[in-house]
């Protein structure tokens, strides 16, 4: 009697245990953005919206479990991020985290999850790093890269006589990476660096640096910066009187908000590599339209990617039944990326996005129709075109030869 | 400059405070089945720090305004020998300490020959110069900070991964670290320590070589701080700007000050204090920091002795 | 191109100019810091926190009230100035008989506070303060850089500040009773003037020059709640350098440092920062008091 009561329990609990792994008792994402400072307004409490916006058109639940949304500020420093990731992964049963901004912190955030085999998903930041060198099994790099940018902005601005370039880089991860990536699309387009200084992160003043590149008789002044530093560049460059003496600026990384907070007279006629824009077409049209009656602000394309990046992950939880790190990964890189934002896009073993990107360039003022309308279209840039071929990839989860 | 600490003689009761240390011995123990284990690594690793500020402090009476140059410097050296040569951790955190202490005696020697506001200029001067090497030098990735390092094996064969396994073998550096400060403030050493304090003049014309002993103290202090600072880069796996920062020294006064200068356990409650605010009222945003400027505040103005001084204050009131 | 030591002179004088304008600002933080330490012996931890709040009442004072630029420069200081009053009278006053050393500590956890409660309410991402007056705006074209009009017009405006708060106490009578009534209260306080009210205007006036620097800088920097705690270290250093008590002192190393972090920003640009707080600790080792300080 007593044996096959133990018996019946041993089996029942191998059961339960088994059965535990195929069944989804709670699912909860974690968004980690900077919510207060520079890298506030390209995703921050809005990118957070667009995760409770794809959180809700998946009913709020998968299964009978619901789908919990926390978020923190990791005001763009790594210890900071990294804390508040383990302590998420560890402590707080945090399913996947989502956006990390600023491409120190992600890098960070990055080697918290591969250690504890937990999901990723970049949407902020922009090393290529990220699938590059730093890659791992469990992290996805969803909206844009430096690699990108570089493709897009970097060879449109050197191909259009832009041959010589100084860059003004923000002094960490990401500033480096746009640097580097930027570099190397100007000198394989016949073009030449005539310097580079290197600035810390959230300058207020850059006028010394600005004055360096008008020294160095430049035609192209790229800003290997994003954010708060963008916008401070761009208007002391106006200040100074930079772009009337005949030097181009190049904003290698440039978000709508950004333009938002320039105004069309100072922004006009900068060109931007981004994969999304509100005014691309009705799906994208519909979709902004959702984000903007709660948000009060067209989304970005950091925050679009959120929304995008949250409906895949949730939609694979869903088909695989299961949190399981490895279940859910394998089923997002099987499916097929199909939103408002991307078409065809594919989750590659290296953690890239595969995707097309748009070069746009900012609209005169008299060319505005109202808000928010800033873009014109330049041209589409094909994924193969923007994306590191995996024959470059410094990755070592790529098999080669 | 002697206004600044309050005098506070030994306690006349062996035995409930050895009953007490004890206790608290006990409760640290069980602590990490309560709570979360790395936020009880982060107060232990500040406890230490603010341990080894108020030696300086506390009981030479020499205000500091660059600590964290030592916490952070251990950190970063700690980290670097850890992640990039591989180190096992013991070695990594010898490492980082003697680092600290060497930058000890450096900036001891410079900063000594003042007193007073001039000492903590001096001490500000040169932690900020070490900020800006920090920020410069390309081992130190200025703004990313060492990220990844391991925690490694001790001893060859104790898995620091392991989250239990990692708080034990922190409380025991903790205890290491708190016990010699504990010597070192009992024992004749010590006690010339608090005359020089007290009363430097008289020291000299007693014999003493004031100098040598304040730069002995100095070096005592940066070296444990940076025990600390080497810790803590183990425990978070990170050696970043913040740790170098003079917010952070700026920290450790304000934790030394809340909990009690010139006590024992003051440091200690005053650092569990700050961390518990930062850690349980975080969902509040910058209302922290704002919380913890008020406690500050309320602490210079009425509270000078700190939480433990005070209330050992009102012990011997009713003692009597 | 003629060069000095291999720098183009160009990108030489447009550095010294542009070290200059950060040497205006230097020097107008570093004056109110000096008054509040020579004549109330203490360490203001929190001017930068009031600069901060300079600059801020500047930008509410445009974007809730729509008042611009140079009513802003008059009305900033002075409701900063009555919040330093508030300041003083409510919790540094009760700090005088101490060490110094609490004064700094005091100043330091009310730097805390403020910049926490701003930080609240606007994040670190900085606000944009477009309010140059038609008058300051553009620029001129001095051949080795074009200089925009309104920076230009700190260096001016921080160099007739400074010289006016120099005067003021140095050489008017009002100035006499301050220096008279911090050095020997009870006599000064014998003569029938009212002391504590004196101190009370000191630290108030050094409060008033802070913000005036913070409305000055708010058209150039973003107007954020971390701008105070970015330059107080800086500002600090300024100050042992010239002498903690000294007004002289105060200004001419202000601007002078500003010129020093120019120049090596030519030279060896990872280095600027560091500058300032080398010459600091040389100071502070070989002669204390500073520069212009007595001992």
């Amino acid at each position: 009697m007593r044996k096959s009561v133990c018996a019946a329990l041993l089996a029942s609990s191998c059961l339960a245990f088994g059965s535990a792994e195929a069944q989804v008792t709670s699912v909860k994402i974690g968004v980690l953005n900077d919510q207060s400072g520079l890298y506030k307004d390209l995703s921050g409490p809005g990118g957070v919206d667009a995760v409770r916006m794809a959180i809700e058109d998946m009913g709020g639940a998968i299964g009978g479990a619901k789908i919990e949304l926390v978020s923190a500020d990791h005001q763009n420093k790594a210890d900071i991020g990294s804390q508040i990731a383990s302590q998420w992964y560890d402590q707080d049963h945090v399913d996947v985290i989502m956006d990390v901004p600023s491409s120190g912190v992600a890098l960070a955030v990055a080697g918290v999850a591969g250690a504890k085999h937990k999901i990723a998903i970049f949407s902020g930041p922009g090393s290529s790093d990220i699938t590059g060198s730093k890659c791992t099994p469990t992290t996805i790099h969803w909206t844009y890269d430096t690699y990108a940018l570089a493709r897009g902005t970097g060879s449109s601005i050197t191909k259009g006589g832009g041959t010589s370039w100084f860059f003004i880089t923000a002094d960490y991860a990401f500033g480096q990476a746009l640097e580097r990536d930027t570099e190397k699309v100007v000198l394989e387009n016949g073009g030449k660096v005539a310097g580079k200084v290197r600035v810390p992160l959230n300058t207020a003043d850059f006028s010394s640096f600005l004055l360096q590149a008008q020294g160095s008789g430049a035609k192209v002044i790229g800003l290997a910066n994003a954010g708060g530093d963008t916008i401070t560049s761009i208007k002391q460059a106006a200040e100074f009187g930079i772009t009337q003496g005949g030097q181009t600026l190049a904003g290698m990384l440039i978000f709508i908000s950004d333009i938002n907070a320039l105004g069309l007279k100072t922004a006009q006629g900068l060109q931007l590599t981004e994969s999304f824009y509100w005014d691309q077409n009705d799906e994208t049209r519909a979709w902004s339209k959702r984000f903007f009656e709660r948000n009060k602000y067209e989304p970005t394309m950091a925050q679009a990617g959120l929304y995008g990046a949250a409906m895949h992950y949730l939609k694979a939880v869903k088909a695989v039944n299961s949190t399981d790190s490895d279940k859910v990964m394998a089923e997002m890189r099987k499916t097929p990326v199909n939103d408002f934002m991307t078409k065809n896009g594919q989750v590659r073993e290296d953690g890239k996005v595969v995707r097309d990107m748009y070069l746009f360039q900012v609209k005169k003022p008299e060319e505005s129709k109202g808000p928010w309308d800033y873009y014109k279209l330049v041209r589409e840039i094909p994924a193969a075109e923007v994306t590191r071929p995996l024959s470059e990839s410094e990755c070592p989860l790529v098999k080669k030869g | 400059m002697t206004m600044l600490a309050t005098p506070h003689p030994v306690s006349r009761r062996p035995a409930t405070q050895r009953l007490l240390l004890v206790a608290l011995l006990l409760l640290a123990i069980a602590a990490p089945a309560l709570i979360y284990p790395v936020a009880l690594m982060k107060v232990l690793c500040f406890a230490l720090f603010a341990c080894a500020f108020n030696l300086l402090l506390g009981y030479v009476g020499l205000l500091s305004f660059g600590h964290a140059a030592f916490f952070g410097w251990a950190s970063y050296v700690t980290a670097h020998a850890a992640k990039v040569w591989g180190w096992p951790p013991e070695l990594a955190i010898l490492l980082g300490t003697a680092a600290a202490t060497g930058l000890g005696v450096v900036f001891g020697g410079l900063a000594i020959r003042r007193q007073g506001i001039y000492f903590a200029m001096v001490t500000l001067a040169l932690a900020q110069m070490l900020f800006f090497v920090a920020l410069e030098a390309s081992f130190t990735h200025g703004e990313d900070g060492i990220q990844g390092v391991p925690r490694g094996m001790f001893l060859g064969f104790i898995d620091l991964g392991q989250p239990y396994v990692m708080y034990y073998f922190v409380l025991a550096i903790f205890l290491l670290g708190f016990g010699l400060i504990y010597r070192v403030i009992h024992s004749p050493f010590g006690q010339v320590l608090q005359a020089i304090r007290e009363n430097e003049p008289r020291a000299i014309s007693l014999g003493y070589r004031v100098d040598q002993y304040k730069l002995v103290a100095f070096t005592l202090s940066a070296g444990l701080a940076g025990l600390a600072g080497s810790t803590k880069a183990l425990v978070f796996q990170i050696a970043s700007l913040t740790d170098v920062e003079w917010q952070t020294s700026g920290e450790v006064v304000l934790m030394t000050l809340i909990g009690g200068v010139g006590t024992a356990f003051g440091p200690v409650v005053g650092a569990a204090i700050w961390v518990f605010i930062e850690t349980y009222l975080s969902e509040f945003g910058s209302w922290v920091t704002v919380i913890q400027g008020v406690v500050f505040v309320i602490v210079v103005l009425t509270f000078r002795r700190g939480v433990v001084g005070e209330l050992s204050a009102l012990l011997r009131k009713r003692g009597k | 191109m003629a060069t000095f030591f291999g720098v183009p002179y160009p990108a030489l004088f447009g550095q010294l100019l542009l070290g200059l304008i950060n040497g205006a600002f230097y020097a107008m933080l570093s004056l109110g810091l000096a008054v509040i330490f020579g004549l109330l012996n203490i360490i203001n931890f929190a001017h930068g926190a009031l600069y901060m709040m300079g600059a801020f009442a500047a930008w509410l004072l445009l974007s809730q009230l729509g008042i611009g630029y140079w009513p802003a420069l008059v009305l900033s200081p002075l409701i900063i100035g009555l919040f330093g009053i508030l300041l003083e009278r409510t919790l540094v006053h009760r700090i005088y008989k101490l060490d110094p050393l609490y004064g700094l500590l005091l100043t330091f956890g009310l730097a805390l506070i403020i910049e926490g409660v701003f930080r609240n309410y606007y994040g670190v991402s900085g606000q944009s303060y477009d309010a140059i007056p038609d008058l300051l705006r553009g620029g001129v074209n001095l051949g080795f850089m074009f200089l925009p009009l309104y920076r230009g017009w700190v260096i001016v405006a921080s160099l007739i500040i400074c010289f006016a708060t120099w005067y003021a106490i140095e050489r008017t009578r009002l100035g006499a009773y301050l220096r008279a009534a911090t050095e020997n209260p009870a006599l000064v306080q014998a003569f029938g003037i009212n002391v504590p009210r004196m101190i009370t205007l000191t630290y108030a006036l050094g409060v008033a020059l802070a913000a005036l620097a913070g409305v000055l800088a708010a058209p150039i920097l973003h107007v954020t709640p971390i701008m105070g705690s970015n330059i107080i270290i800086v500002v600090f250093a300024v100050v042992v350098i010239g002498g903690m008590g000294s007004i002289m002192g105060a200004v001419v190393s202000g601007f002078g440092l500003g010129i020093i972090e120019g120049l090596t920003k030519v030279f060896w640009p990872e280095a600027s920062n560091t500058v300032i707080f080398v010459i600091m600790a040389i100071v502070l080792l070989i002669r204390p008091a500073g520069l212009f300080g007595r001992a």
